[in-house]
C-alpha cells in the first residue's frame, strides 16, 4: 500500500512519535516544522511498504544524533542531511531508492521526511526500533547483524565525516565523539540496507502506526479517557498506573539525564505508589517496589487532562498522569534483541519479563 | 513618610490603591476601564487622591493588560524585521513557521539570516557577519520597522547579539526599537525567536502605555518615578518597559498573586482568583508566582516567555447552570459582567454559580440580594460539580502532598467554602477585590541570570556563586536596595546527552525599591 504524507499527516506522526518516544527521543517539533517546510516547497512524500521494495533496492537511514536540548537551539541548516546521505551513497557506489527512518520515536521520526521531500524519494513505512532508543547499536538491523556503516556524520558548516566501523557499538562511540566536537548535535546517515535484508530486519508499519496514534489523540481532543482506551486497545497495551506526580529526581551522569518520578495512586488513595526510572527514555516502572514493566517494552506517560504524551523533561509535581505499558516489537523479546536493548544494556539489574506476564503473575 | 500608588488596568476595571511606607493600604478605588485606558487611570487616580496627600507620592506602579490584549486582538502591532545570527545553522526552519496567519500578517517583516552565534560551550559557530547585520539594519531603517535579533545559544554567550545591537543602533538611530533575544527568553531557539519578535511588535503599544501612564501620574500627583510590573511579579523602570514590553504580558495574574501573598502574609500558597467568568489558580513560592514550565502560547505563537504558571477554569460568579433531561451542567459559558441583571438573585432569569451558592446559604453577599429559587437537589449537584472543578485545578497546582493553604481573591472569592477538598484551608484576606493593584504597589525590583555551564566537581561551586552574584548585582543595578536584595529563585536543570555535565543555572534576585527620598 502506498500512502502520501503531507502537512496534516506530519502533525499526527509527530504526536504518535512522542508516544513511541517513551519520554525521550527528543521533541519531534523541530523535525516536524523542518519536514513541513520541505513538503510545502516540494510536495508530499510517498510512504512505501517494505514489500514494495525490490530485493536489490538500496535504502539509507537518516536522523539526528546529539542532545535534544542542543537541537532545539542550534537548528540545522537543512543542507547537512543530503550531504550525509550522498556520502553514504558514494561509499556504497549506488543511488538510494528510498529514505529509511531508523527511530520511529521522538524527533527522528519526522526528519527522514525533510530529506525525502528534497530528494523526491519515498520513505519506507518501517523503522529499526518501533520506539526510541538512545544508541546506534540499539537497532533491529544491528540485532540481525547488518552493519551500521558506512555511516556519515554531517554538520551545518558542511563538515562530513565517513565512518567504517567494526561494529555498531563502535559506530556509536565514534559518532558520539564527532557530534560533541561539532557542537552537540549533527545529522547522520547510516545503515545502508538492501531491500532483501530490510524484509526480515525492519520493524514494519511503524510510521503508519505513529500516524494512527496521532490521529486518535487529535480526534479525541480533550476526552482523555476515550484516548487512553482507544490507544491501549490499538497497541495491545495496558494502563499500568493512574496517579499524580509526587516526587521527581533528575541528575546528569555521563551525558544522560537519569532520574525517577514517583506517582501516587489517585483511584484508591490507599497509598499505592508507582515509580518510573528513566535515562532520557523511561526504563522501568514499579509499583510499591515490584516491577510492572521494563525496557525494551514501552513505558509512556500521558497527561491525564489532554491525553498527550509527556517527556521526562516536562514531568512536574502535581501532574496527573496515566502510565501506559505497551508491548515492544517481538524482536526485542528474543535473545538477539535483548542482547542489544535488554534491561542490562541500560544498567538495570533485572531480567526482562514481558509486562503482560508480570501483570498476570500479580 | 511617603506614599506609593499601585494601578491595575484589567479588562473590566481599572483599580488603584495608595499605600504608605509600611505597605499599609491608605485608599482604594475602582473605575471602569476605558478604551483609551488613560481616562480610566485618571478616574481611578482621582478617587484615591481626593485630597492632596499630606506626604509626597514617590512612585507609581502600573500593571496593565494592554500588551496582552494587543497580541490577542492583533491590534497596534508593528511589522518586525527579523535578524538571525547563526547561518548556516537555523536555515532549515524559517521564522514564524507555524504562526496563525492573521498574527503572522500583522507582524512579519523581512528576514535576514547571517553568520554568527555560538555553540553550547559558548564558542563561536562563526565570526559575526557585521556587514550582513549592517545590511539588515539598513533595510529595517528604510522600512521604519523595529528589529528583532536572535543569536544561536545567546543564553550561553550573548556577545554577538550585543555587538549586533550596537551596529543596529548605529545604523537605525535611537528612535527605532531593537529587541535582542538574550534578554527575553531562554533555551529553545524558535520559541525565543517568537518571543523576541512579539516584543518588537509591541513597540508602539508599549510607548503609548508608558507615555499615557506617565502623563496621568504626573498630572495627578507629581510622582517622580513610574514603574511597570512584569510577569514575574517584579518591577521595571519606564525605559526598560519600553525596551521589553513583552515582559508585561500576563502581569495581571502575577500582580494578583503578589497582592494576595502580601494581604495574607503568606510566602507560599495557592492563589485562587475567582472572577465573573473564570477562576485562575496559581501558586506562590517564596512570595513569587511559580513560572510556567517550557512553552507558553501567546496569541497562538509558541514562546518561552517566563510566565506565571496559572490554570484557568471556566467557573466564575456568572457561570451558567443548566438542567437538561435531569442532568445538571455548570458552564462553561457565563453571563459575565451582566451578572447583576441576568442572575436569579438579581431578579434575572438565568441560574448562575452565584445563585447556587446563595440558594444553599453557603455565602453572604456584600450587597443585598434575593434568595434565588432553585431546587435543592439541582443546587447541590451544581455546587458539587463546581467545587470539583476548583478541586482539580488546585490539585494540579499543588507541588506536593504537604498541606498548603489557598488564598482566595477576586470579586467571586466569597463563593468558595472555607475548606476545599483535600483539607485545603481557604484564606480570605481583606481588600481581596483590589489585590492586583496592591500587588503592583508592593512590587520589588529583580535581576535574573539564565545560563548553561559545564559543571564538573572542580568548578561547580564557583559557577554557582558567579551566577548567584550576577543576579544580585543585576537586581541592585535595576534599583533594588542592596540590603533587602536576596535570591528568590534558584534552579539547576541538567541538559541531556552532553558530556561534561552541562547544567542550566537559573537565578533570580529581588529586593525592595530604593527609596528616592
Amino acid at each position: 500500500m502506498r500512502r502520501s504524507i503531507g502537512l496534516e499527516e506530519l502533525e499526527d506522526i509527530a504526536i504518535g512519535a512522542a508516544v513511541l518516544g517513551t519520554g525521550g527521543g527528543g521533541d519531534p517539533y523541530v523535525g516536524k516544522l523542518w519536514a513541513q517546510q520541505r513538503i510545502i516547497a516540494n510536495g508530499p512524500v510517498e510512504l512505501v511498504d517494505v514489500d514494495d521494495l525490490a530485493d536489490d533496492a538500496l535504502v539509507i537511514g537518516v536522523g539526528m544524533m546529539g542532545a535534544p536540548s542542543v537541537i532545539v537551539e542550534k537548528i540545522p541548516s537543512g543542507a547537512e542531511l543530503a550531504l550525509a546521505f550522498h556520502a553514504v551513497e558514494d561509499a556504497c557506489g549506488a543511488s538510494a531508492d528510498a529514505v529509511l527512518c531508523v527511530e520511529a520515536g521522538g524527533i527522528n521520526s519526522t526528519i527522514p521526511f525533510a530529506l525525502a521531500a528534497d530528494l523526491r524519494l519515498p520513505v519506507v513505512n518501517a523503522d529499526g526500533m518501533g520506539r526510541a532508543f538512545p544508541e546506534v547499536q540499539m537497532v533491529s538491523f544491528a540485532a540481525y547483524g547488518l552493519p551500521a556503516t558506512p555511516m556519515a556524520v554531517a554538520d551545518e558548516h558542511g563538515n562530513v565525516t565517513l565512518l567504517r566501523s567494526v561494529s555498531a557499538e563502535w559506530a556509536e562511540r565514534l559518532g558520539r565523539a564527532l557530534v560533541v566536537a561539532e557542537g552537540g548535535a549533527s545529522v547522520i546517515a547510516q545503515y545502508p540496507i538492501r531491500g532483501r535484508d530490510l524484509k526480515y530486519a525492519a520493524i514494519r508499519e511503524t510510521l503508519t502506526l505513529s500516524l494512527e496514534i496521532g490521529s486518535t489523540l487529535r480526534a479525541a481532543g480533550r476526552r482523555s479517557l476515550e484516548v487512553i482506551e482507544a490507544l491501549t486497545e490499538r497497541l495491545s497495551g495496558v494502563v499500568l498506573f493512574h496517579g499524580k506526580v509526587v516526587g521527581l529526581t533528575r541528575e546528569t551522569a555521563g551525558g544522560f539525564v537519569r532520574g525517577a518520578v514517583a506517582i501516587e495512586d489517585l483511584d484508591t488513595r490507599a497509598g499505592g505508589q508507582c515509580e518510573v526510572i528513566f535515562q532520557n527514555e523511561n526504563l522501568l516502572a514499579t509499583a510499591d517496589g515490584v516491577p510492572l514493566a521494563s525496557v525494551p517494552d514501552l513505558i509512556t506517560i500521558l497527561e491525564e487532562e489532554s491525553g498527550h504524551p509527556v517527556t521526562t523533561e516536562r514531568l512536574r509535581f502535581g501532574m496527573r498522569v496515566f502510565v501506559l505499558g505497551l508491548p515492544c516489537a517481538p524482536l526485542w523479546r528474543e535473545a538477539i534483541g535483548l542482547a542489544k536493548a535488554g534491561p542490562r544494556c541500560f544498567g538495570l539489574d533485572l531480567d526482562y519479563v514481558p509486562f503482560e506476564q508480570r501483570l498476570a503473575m500479580r | 513618610m511617603s506614599y506609593r500608588i499601585g494601578v491595575d488596568v484589567g479588562g473590566t476595571n481599572t483599580d488603584a490603591v495608595v499605600i504608605d511606607d509600611a505597605d499599609r493600604v491608605i485608599a482604594r478605588a475602582k473605575a471602569p476601564t476605558t478604551s483609551d485606558v488613560v481616562s480610566g487611570i485618571r478616574a481611578a487616580l482621582a478617587q484615591v487622591l481626593v485630597s492632596d496627600p499630606d506626604e509626597p507620592v514617590v512612585a507609581a506602579m502600573l500593571g496593565t493588560t494592554q500588551c496582552t490584549n494587543a497580541v490577542i486582538e492583533r491590534r497596534g502591532l508593528r511589522n518586525v524585521a527579523i535578524l538571525r545570527l547563526g547561518a548556516p545553522a537555523t536555515t532549515a526552519v524559517q521564522p514564524l513557521a507555524d504562526w496563525p496567519a492573521d498574527l503572522k500578517a500583522a507582524v512579519a517583516g523581512p528576514v535576514s539570516i547571517v553568520a554568527g552565534g555560538h555553540d553550547y560551550t559558548g564558542r563561536e559557530l562563526a565570526p559575526l557577519d557585521a556587514a550582513g547585520v549592517r545590511r539588515a539594519a539598513a533595510e529595517a531603517a528604510e522600512m521604519r520597522m523595529p528589529i528583532a535579533v536572535i543569536g544561536v545559544f545567546s543564553a550561553v554567550n550573548p556577545e554577538h547579539e550585543l555587538r549586533a545591537a550596537e551596529i543596529c543602533a548605529e545604523v537605525m538611530g535611537d528612535d527605532q526599537s531593537i529587541s535582542i533575544s538574550s534578554g527575553i527568553g531562554s533555551i529553545g531557539f524558535l520559541e525565543r525567536e517568537n518571543a523576541t519578535v512579539l516584543n518588537a511588535a509591541l513597540t508602539d503599544v508599549a510607548r503609548v502605555a508608558t507615555n499615557s501612564f506617565e502623563v496621568a501620574v504626573r498630572a495627578a500627583c507629581g510622582a517622580q518615578a513610574c514603574y511597570f510590573t512584569q510577569n514575574d511579579g517584579t518591577l521595571m523602570a519606564l525605559a526598560y518597559a519600553r525596551r521589553y514590553p513583552s515582559l508585561m504580558l500576563a502581569s495581571g495574574p502575577a500582580n494578583s498573586m503578589r497582592g494576595a501573598a502580601y494581604l495574607s502574609s503568606m510566602g507560599d500558597g495557592l492563589i485562587v482568583d475567582v472572577g465573573g467568568t473564570s477562576t485562575d489558580v496559581g501558586i506562590l513560592v517564596n512570595g513569587f508566582p511559580r513560572e510556567a514550565p517550557f512553552v507558553v502560547e501567546v496569541g497562538g505563537a509558541r514562546t518561552n516567555f517566563r510566565m506565571p504558571d496559572v490554570v484557568s477554569i471556566p467557573l466564575g460568579g456568572g457561570t451558567i447552570v443548566r438542567v437538561q433531561g435531569g442532568d445538571v451542567s455548570v458552564g462553561p459559558d457565563s453571563v459575565g459582567y451582566r451578572l447583576t441583571q441576568e442572575a436569579l438573585a438579581f431578579g434575572g432569569r438565568q441560574a448562575t454559580f452565584t445563585d447556587v451558592v446563595l440558594a444553599l446559604g453557603m455565602a453572604e453577599f456584600p450587597v443585598p440580594v434575593q434568595r434565588p429559587e432553585l431546587p435543592r437537589d439541582v443546587a447541590e449537584r451544581a455546587y458539587q460539580i463546581a467545587l470539583g472543578l476548583v478541586h482539580r485545578a488546585v490539585e494540579r497546582m499543588r507541588p506536593s502532598r504537604d498541606p498548603l493553604p489557598a488564598i482566595a481573591v477576586g470579586g467571586g472569592s466569597v463563593l468558595l467554602p472555607s475548606i476545599l477538598d483535600g483539607n485545603v484551608e481557604v484564606l480570605r484576606p481583606s481588600d481581596y477585590a483590589v489585590a492586583n493593584a496592591i500587588g503592583a504597589a508592593i512590587s520589588e525590583v529583580s535581576g535574573s541570570v539564565d545560563r548553561i555551564v559545564a559543571v564538573d566537581s572542580r568548578n561547580a561551586q564557583a559557577a554557582r556563586d558567579e551566577v548567584r552574584e550576577e543576579a544580585l548585582a543585576e537586581a541592585v543595578a535595576a534599583g533594588a536596595d542592596p540590603r533587602s536584595a536576596r535570591l528568590v529563585l534558584w534552579e539547576e536543570i541538567p541538559i541531556a546527552y552532553l558530556p561534561g555535565n552541562a547544567v542550566r543555572l537559573r537565578a533570580k534576585a529581588a529586593g525592595r525599591l530604593v527609596r528616592s527620598t
